[in-house]
């Protein structure tokens, strides 16, 4: 004998008791408190983003930009500028290794240094970034005398986002269809030409998203900074070594615990800039790879902070 | 030269940097492991000794009298905090992970997990900005006189409550920092388990809470322990964050959660200026083995989370 359907549907609605009601009190609460937890994270990131943009918002006018630091007060031109130079100037130094690394990786898969490279890459990840910072200090602004510097600061920053970029450009390249390299190698190109003229250009999207997000944890950073860079309330003057430089990281965490109204107001100011800088380029990027099955390997705690 | 060994040479020069970085922080440190011994892990004393006295000679090297480095107390703040931090994110971490994967229509759950994703992408410094401007006055002034007063009978939460510096302050701002990597890693994996056990358990008769408890999250187990061992790895290593709200302590070693404290990380930014102040060096020299001792904890922690993920992901791979 058969149930019709609208007798199972009765039997699974039937309001129940006892053990059923149990069961399904456990469930509300259960889901109660994953909404909670859901809930907690959401308030505390709109919180941060609350704090930060309407505090920083109020903090902006026409000399935070125009001006540079005079002791406590002044503005932010000095601080910008040495944010650029110092992130532009670790990707530049970061991308040939990274990239190298990443196309190594990527395309010389049974290599015999693949599986230590992928190991050190991953370590090197994983380490903090005020060591980083501090083995800058022992060997480049100490060991060789470059004293707080561009170029160390660049170098600090460069180890930071070195891995990130290895990681992202192997992605890349290995959305790319077989088909394309063995074609390639078919007609007679060699490995070189094959990896720069076919599979790099194919891949570039996902390569330059992985340097744009490298540029957003450049400037995200502190602590490697802190004692590689040091700080200037002067603009840049060209020199790579024997002169500090500032940065917007620096300004957040040193004046706001300055006892004067001006020092925070510049304080939230450069928390404005960074916090927009890093989730503008973390949303593109986020647009851009949405489809791409490798994004799941380019979130943000990839990256380390410190 | 192939390009293939041109790659190769390029890309070791990158990588390899981490080998450098432990060489030399080794060799500079040297001198400070050799006088040290052991004790700098048990003892409890950072003292830069007399800096107007004239140096003397221990074990061979050159120290300022009375100087003597152990940092008991930074390991104790370093791992209480991280503790804490992890015992407040894996419960949250799975709840938000549950809830995302499961417990909203579908059309939100992508954007929304992003947006739980984008905490992770705040820099470390925002964070402490944050905890500094906001947690501290409302835990220093609210939540822990409070707290104290309900709780107090429990060890470790009665007590003097202090400023809101401290090593609860200090857990919950890593909390908030590591808890995206756990939820995220989480709900990737809820969502990619075969639909097949979902069926099976839906077909005994299971409710989908009874579903994701008995079922998907016992599957998922081991991502759970791989990403909260690699949020390990981020907490231990935290600095700018844990350096604004965590109150800085020296040679303190915490009576209750509201206690003050430093971990390695911060130490070395708070402290380094000051070791710069001994003649003979050898603080610096002692701050290289702290950020050592800091390097060789992450590399362990962070190799035996990779190893844990890279077994799941080849289970998985094998099963598909």
């Amino acid at each position: 004998m058969g149930l019709s359907t609208a007798e199972i549907r009765h039997f699974g609605a039937r309001p129940v008791s006892g053990r059923g009601l149990q069961r399904r009190l456990f469930d509300y609460l259960g889901w109660g408190l994953c909404g909670l937890a859901f809930l907690l994270l959401s308030s505390a990131m709109m919180w941060i983003l609350i704090i930060v943009f309407m505090r920083g918002a109020n903090a902006l006018n026409f000399s935070v930009i125009t001006h540079v630091t005079e002791g406590t007060g002044g503005g932010l031109l000095n601080a910008i500028e040495g944010t650029l130079v110092l992130a532009l100037g670790g990707i530049a130094l970061a991308a040939p290794p990274g990239l190298a690394a990443g196309i190594y990786l990527a395309e010389f898969d049974r290599g015999r240094l693949a599986p230590t490279m992928r190991f050190l890459a991953d370590v090197l990840v994983g380490v903090p970034s005020i060591v980083i910072g501090y083995f800058g200090y022992v060997t480049m602004v100490v060991a060789l005398g470059w004293k707080f510097s561009v170029a160390a600061g660049s170098v600090a920053l460069a180890i930071i986002s070195l891995p990130y970029i290895c990681r992202t450009t192997e992605m890349a390249l290995r959305q790319v269809p077989r088909a394309l390299r063995e074609a390639a190698y078919a007609l007679g190109a060699g490995d070189g030409r094959v990896t720069m003229g076919i599979c790099v250009p194919a891949a570039l999207p996902g390569i330059l998203t992985g340097i744009l997000l490298a540029l957003a944890i450049s400037v995200g950073e502190t602590a490697p900074l802190i004692y590689t860079a040091g700080w200037s309330s002067y603009l840049w003057t060209g020199h790579l070594t024997n002169e500090p430089i500032g940065y917007l990281t620096y300004v957040i965490w040193s004046f706001i615990s300055e006892p004067f109204e001006t020092a925070h107001v510049l304080a939230y100011a450069a928390a404005f800039f960074v916090t927009l800088f890093v989730l503008v380029i973390s949303i593109l990027t986020r647009m851009m790879l949405d489809e791409n099955a490798g994004w799941r390997r380019l979130r943000p705690w990839e990256r380390r902070k410190g | 030269m192939t390009f293939r060994r041109f790659t190769a040479i390029l890309a070791s020069l990158g990588v390899g940097i981490i080998v450098v970085i432990v060489a030399f922080l080794t060799i500079y440190a040297w001198p400070a492991i050799r006088l040290n011994g052991l004790g700098f892990l048990s003892d409890n004393s950072w003292n830069l000794g007399n800096q107007y006295g004239t140096p003397i000679t221990v074990h061979g090297q050159q120290i300022l009298p009375g100087a003597h480095y152990g940092i008991l107390f930074l390991i104790v703040g370093t791992l209480l905090s991280t503790a804490i931090a992890l015992l407040i994110a894996v419960p949250v971490g799975v709840g938000a992970a549950l809830f995302l994967a499961e417990g909203m229509p579908p059309f939100f759950r992508s954007w929304l997990s992003f947006f739980v994703e984008l905490l992770a992408a705040i820099p470390s410094v925002v964070f402490g900005l944050w905890g500094y401007v906001v947690v501290i006055p409302f835990f220093g002034r609210h939540l822990f006189p409070s707290l104290a007063k309900s709780l107090g009978f429990i060890p470790f939460l009665g007590g003097i409550t202090g400023s809101g510096y401290g090593l609860l302050t200090a857990g919950f701002v890593l909390f908030l920092m590591i808890v995206p990597l756990i939820a995220a890693t989480l709900r990737d994996a809820l969502v990619s388990q075969p639909a097949a056990l979902r069926e099976a358990a839906v077909a005994l008769g299971a409710s989908r809470f009874e579903t994701m408890r008995t079922v998907l999250l016992p599957a998922t187990r081991r991502v759970l322990i791989g990403s909260s061992i690699l949020a390990t790895g981020r907490a231990l290593g935290e600095t700018m964050a844990v350096l604004m709200v965590s109150g800085n302590a020296l040679n303190y070693l915490p009576h209750n959660i509201y206690t003050p404290i430093s971990t390695m990380a911060s130490f070395i930014v708070s402290q380094l200026d000051s070791a710069l102040q001994d003649p003979t060096g050898m603080a610096v020299r002692s701050l290289a083995e702290v950020a050592l001792v800091l390097c060789m904890i992450s590399i362990v922690v962070n190799g035996f989370a990779r190893l844990l993920l890279y077994y799941e992901g080849r289970q998985r791979a094998r099963v598909a």
